[in-house]
């Protein structure tokens, strides 16, 4: 019976600490068997730096996640960039309208590859609230740039956020994305 | 003595006469109405005499009256004398064919941004700003959103379907 029982639930705890590799010890040392693709990503996502980039409510949501009661930096995000040429994740947190939409593009072209986004709460994902009766908002940021997480809610929690970051890692970890396997297709 | 809004009438009267019209209290809130080619005259009337002081340009908007043939744009200015802590709201209407109303940005810098939003969301076309572009929507917009020819309500919304909310 014990063995139906699901041992290795993907907590976060689980999830950071497991390194991707066998350490085989041996007099004098010890080797590490594994491959290199797996310990890049290993590395890329224990230390994802976000682009701080909120346009609206959600971005509070994203302050007290950085801050010491939530506390981001427990799984690696804790060097916020105010330059997208330092960061790896754009946290879309808020409206983005029409006017805002160049930007956006614009932040997401000038961050250094490999990049990733995370569309934060219900306008990031629609226009939520404004996805009618509306002159100027964009009706999801996926109109704009590729997203790889998405977040529900209005605002979400910071504990929605800290799960979307947790399994934008377990993303990372398994492999390459969505859209880095379409890069790779073009270029060959 | 403290300013009245009786007072300020006085002097309008006698300065422009019949042509400051439409005087009315809402809330205790002096406001009244003069044409549009003399908002500025007003303006710098109500600015520069000692006694009224009206130094203070809070807020400028527009509103926009479909039914209101020849006069279907206001152009709402909200001033406030600080030395005497009054606030007297004055209107000017012009025709929506020919929207050209006067800047006061020579008068007041505040201004310049708050004719810009009210260029941008009712197209009053402000005569002798130095900068009349749009300031909040995207500047290939061809139309002004808040005018009211465009319905409040998104015509191929379903979800509102009266049947969902037991009506």
């Amino acid at each position: 019976m014990e063995n139906n029982v699901k041992t290795d639930i993907d907590t976060a705890s689980n999830g950071n600490t497991a390194f991707p590799g066998q350490v085989h010890n041996l007099p004098g040392g010890g080797l590490i068997i594994s491959s290199f693709n797996d310990i890049v990503n290993w590395a890329r996502a224990n230390s994802l730096w976000p682009l701080t980039f909120a346009t609206s409510c959600c971005g509070i949501e994203m302050m007290s996640a950085a801050s010491s009661k939530y506390d981001f930096s427990r799984f690696g995000f804790e060097v916020a960039r105010a330059t997208p040429r330092q960061a790896d994740v754009i946290i879309i947190a808020g409206t983005i309208v029409n006017k805002m939409a160049p930007v956006l593009k614009r932040l997401y072209d000038q961050m250094a590859d490999p990049k990733y986004v995370i569309a934060m709460g219900a306008c990031a994902i629609s226009g939520g609230p404004f996805f009618y009766n509306t002159y100027s908002v964009v009706k999801g940021a996926d109109h704009i740039i590729p997203v790889d997480v998405y977040i529900p809610g209005c605002p979400p929690r910071p504990e929605a956020l800290l799960h979307a970051l947790i399994t934008l890692q377990q993303k990372i970890k398994a492999g390459l994305t969505r859209e880095q396997i379409r890069a790779e297709t073009k270029q060959s | 003595m403290a300013l009245t809004n009786e007072y300020i009438k006085q002097r309008l009267t006698e300065k422009f006469g019949e042509q400051v019209q439409q005087f009315q209290e809402p809330y205790g809130m002096l406001t009244f109405e003069a044409p549009k080619e003399l908002n500025l005259k007003v303006l710098q009337f109500l600015y520069d005499e000692a006694d009224l002081g009206f130094q203070f340009l809070t807020d400028l908007q527009a509103v926009h009256y479909p039914d209101n043939k020849g006069r279907e744009l206001a152009v709402v200015y909200h001033l406030h004398s600080l030395t005497n802590n009054v606030r007297i709201r004055f209107k000017v209407f012009t025709d929506i064919s020919t929207p050209d109303v006067f800047s006061a940005t020579s008068l007041f810098s505040a201004a310049n941004w708050m004719e810009r939003e009210t260029y941008d969301f009712y197209g009053v076309n402000f005569i002798g700003h130095p900068n009349l572009k749009r300031i909040l929507n995207v500047e290939e917009m061809d139309y002004f959103p808040m005018r009211k020819e465009f319905p409040l309500e998104e015509q191929t919304r379903i979800d509102k379907d009266d049947d969902m909310f037991g009506r």
